[in-house]
């Protein structure tokens, strides 16, 4: 059973087994507004949690994506390069950004689930 | 209003009665097509002769269609960009509050010394010994830079004002190269409100870049720098008055902390206009900070051309200096334009730029302190502050500011917290101000404040302006906090062109113009 952790800076992970995927959420894209580009790692980069993972950039600003945790990038979505608008309309499912091979398991826990990241956005 | 035949004399009057008309134009607002929908190639603006018979040595890379060149007579030429001018919103037009970017009122005495001829046709190449005037008025202009900013070296030649980024991030990096730390001293600190230009020009230069948190007032903490302060740490990348338009109350420990790790300060000049005559960046302890002859000293912006942003740079950074720069020696002014010619003690990273710097911003920039003189500039600062705080005092209960505990400096940053539950956003905001005849402020930026909306009137605006801008900004808050969305979110209604798709112009760009198709022969 997959589970979706989010870290303060509104990246998901949703882990399935020891590969995560790392997209922006639901609060994030729709703070950025239009997303025009999106720039992704190589396969095989090794990140380090809190690190920059990829930039992603909209009509407002652009910024980085931070990795939740650290780990090794297994896969990119390519998608993302023609079509950036998929990560308004489908930030959770097919706005997807690219998944982790996670080193350590424990950095999990630090990040918060569904209804702690909810109240979190609340707070904002 | 009616005239004595009985007609409206005022638009307004008319509007109820407004109608499309055949042209499309109104009035004195024509539509314009692009050059190329009005060009063809049968028509030009000047004859030249047939080139005589020549043999091709072209070969297969001759070229076989048509260039499609938009070919127009001169009065064609010449409509064309008078009405594309006559589109064009400037400080000429009325009150351009773009915050952060110090859109001036550019004197026109300036212009006028700019164009004397032994200025104006001063060519980079021509023998120093015939332009002993040229080489005061830099040297004259260097020594005002260095009094304003009480810095003891100046570099004149960068070109602007990320190109003066990149010019003390240089001199930054040689010094620490010198000092045998070019591989362990690596990462610039810019806070979270800096500059895009910041850390990209930190990124160019080579340093890696580590972002300083922003305290909930806008400014930085000198704990938060010292927190990260190391032998990795190479400078730190600091606008002072900050792009939240506040003065960093701790900006003198802050230095003082990056030189006790032996680290440097980079002070972004962006916004020196609002201390110009009031505080000197040498005495806050900054080594090196670029200034924009455009925002502070009333050069036209872009210049016409390149514009100019000199660096000036403390005792430790001067003998870095690139080359060109101008060395007096017994009382006569010596260009030193390589890095062998470099007096004793000197130690050029190298240079910037082909020649010596934009001459004509030179002449303007000098012309502007001369005839402001010290009082006057002073004055200036006082007044763009004065004008920025009467903005604010004039919209403060109806709009939200998210540092309301530091005053103002020549800037003032709203957010959108006010607009919650509107359905109007900062950009529909700024779209109706269009339609109002203002240009936008500065939206969206600094990015620590949400929907940001950071509005500089300068000095340049009377109270009667600024009273008016105030009234009108004050008409459209309430409207959109009293649901004539409408107003807002289809604004502008009265631009030439109205609401662009930013997000598909970004998207899927269009860089080149297609000759459409022909039409097809109706059936």
């Amino acid at each position: 059973m997959a589970e979706t952790r989010y870290s303060k800076d509104h990246e998901y992970i949703r882990v399935e087994g020891d590969v995560g995927t790392v997209g922006i959420s639901d609060y994030a894209q729709s703070q950025l507004g239009d997303v025009v580009f999106v720039e992704l790692p190589a396969v095989g980069k090794a990140l380090s949690k809190g690190g920059e993972a990829a930039v992603v950039e909209s009509v407002k600003a652009a910024s980085e994506v931070y990795a939740p945790v650290s780990g090794e990038v297994v896969e990119v979505n390519a998608e993302l390069e023609g079509a950036p608008g998929t990560v308004n309309e489908d930030p959770a499912g097919k706005g997807w950004f690219l998944k982790i091979k996670i080193k350590d398991a424990a950095e999990l826990d630090a990040l918060m689930n569904e209804a702690e990241y909810q109240n979190y956005v609340k707070t904002l | 209003m009616l005239n004595r035949q009985g007609r409206p004399t005022q638009a307004g009057e008319a509007a109820h009665a407004e109608h499309a008309t055949f042209t499309g134009n109104k009035a004195l607002q024509q539509v314009e097509p692009l050059i190329f929908e009005i060009g063809h190639h049968e028509a030009t603006g000047v004859d030249i002769d047939k080139p005589a018979p020549f043999k091709s040595r072209l070969g297969k890379h001759a070229r076989q269609g048509e260039i499609g060149l938009p070919g127009l007579s001169e009065p064609e030429a010449m409509r064309h960009y008078v009405r594309l001018s006559q589109k064009n919103y400037g400080i000429d037009t009325g009150l351009f509050p773009l915050g952060s970017c110090t859109m001036k009122h550019n004197a026109r005495l300036n212009e006028k010394m700019a164009r004397l001829p032994g200025f104006s046709d001063v060519h980079p190449l021509q023998p120093l010994s015939t332009v002993p005037g040229a080489l005061d008025l830099m040297l004259e202009l260097a020594r005002y830079l260095m009094t304003l900013t009480g810095m003891p070296a100046v570099a004149l030649s960068p070109k602007a004002g990320a190109h003066g980024e990149a010019c003390g991030m240089m001199a930054i990096k040689a010094a620490i190269a010198a000092k045998g730390e070019g591989a362990t001293r690596n990462v610039v600190l810019v806070p979270e409100s800096a500059h895009g230009t910041n850390p990209a020009t930190a990124a160019l230069i080579g340093f890696s870049v580590k972002a300083v948190p922003a305290r909930p007032d806008g400014t930085v903490a000198v704990e938060d720098v010292k927190a990260l302060l190391g032998p990795d740490i190479a400078a730190i990348m600091l606008t002072n008055p900050n792009t939240c338009g506040i003065f960093e109350p701790q900006i003198v420990e802050i230095a003082a902390a990056m030189h006790e790790a032996g680290a440097y300060f980079y002070c972004d000049g962006a916004n020196f206009n609002a201390i110009v005559g009031k505080a000197r960046p040498g005495d806050l302890g900054v080594d090196a900070m670029h200034i924009n002859l455009h925002k502070t000293f009333s050069t036209p912006h872009g210049g016409g051309g390149p514009g100019a942003g000199p660096v000036v740079l403390s005792e430790r950074l001067a003998p870095f200096a690139p080359v060109p720069f101008i060395h007096v020696e017994n009382d006569k002014p010596h260009l030193i334009e390589t890095r062998g010619e470099a007096p004793a003690g000197n130690k050029p990273f190298g240079r910037m730029t082909a020649f010596h710097g934009q001459m004509g911003m030179y002449v303007r920039a000098l012309a502007y302190m001369l005839s402001h003189g010290s009082d006057g500039m002073r004055q200036a600062s006082e007044d763009a502050v004065l004008n920025a705080n009467y903005i604010r005092a004039g919209l403060a209960d109806l709009m939200s500011l998210p540092f309301p505990d530091h005053p103002s400096m020549h800037e003032v940053l709203f957010d959108d917290e006010w607009l919650k539950g509107s359905g109007v956003s900062t950009l529909d905001f700024a779209k109706a101000m269009i339609d109002e005849g203002y240009h936008p402020m500065t939206v969206y930026f600094p990015l620590v404040v949400h929907g940001a909306m950071l509005i500089e009137p300068t000095e340049s605006e009377s109270k009667a302006a600024l009273d008016l801008f105030i009234a009108t900004l004050r008409d459209l808050a309430m409207a959109a906090k009293g649901n004539d969305k409408e107003r807002f979110t289809s604004a502008p209604h009265h631009a030439p062109i109205r609401r662009l798709d930013e997000t598909r112009a970004a998207r899927s760009p269009v860089l080149k113009w297609e000759k459409p198709a022909p039409a097809k022969a109706a059936e």
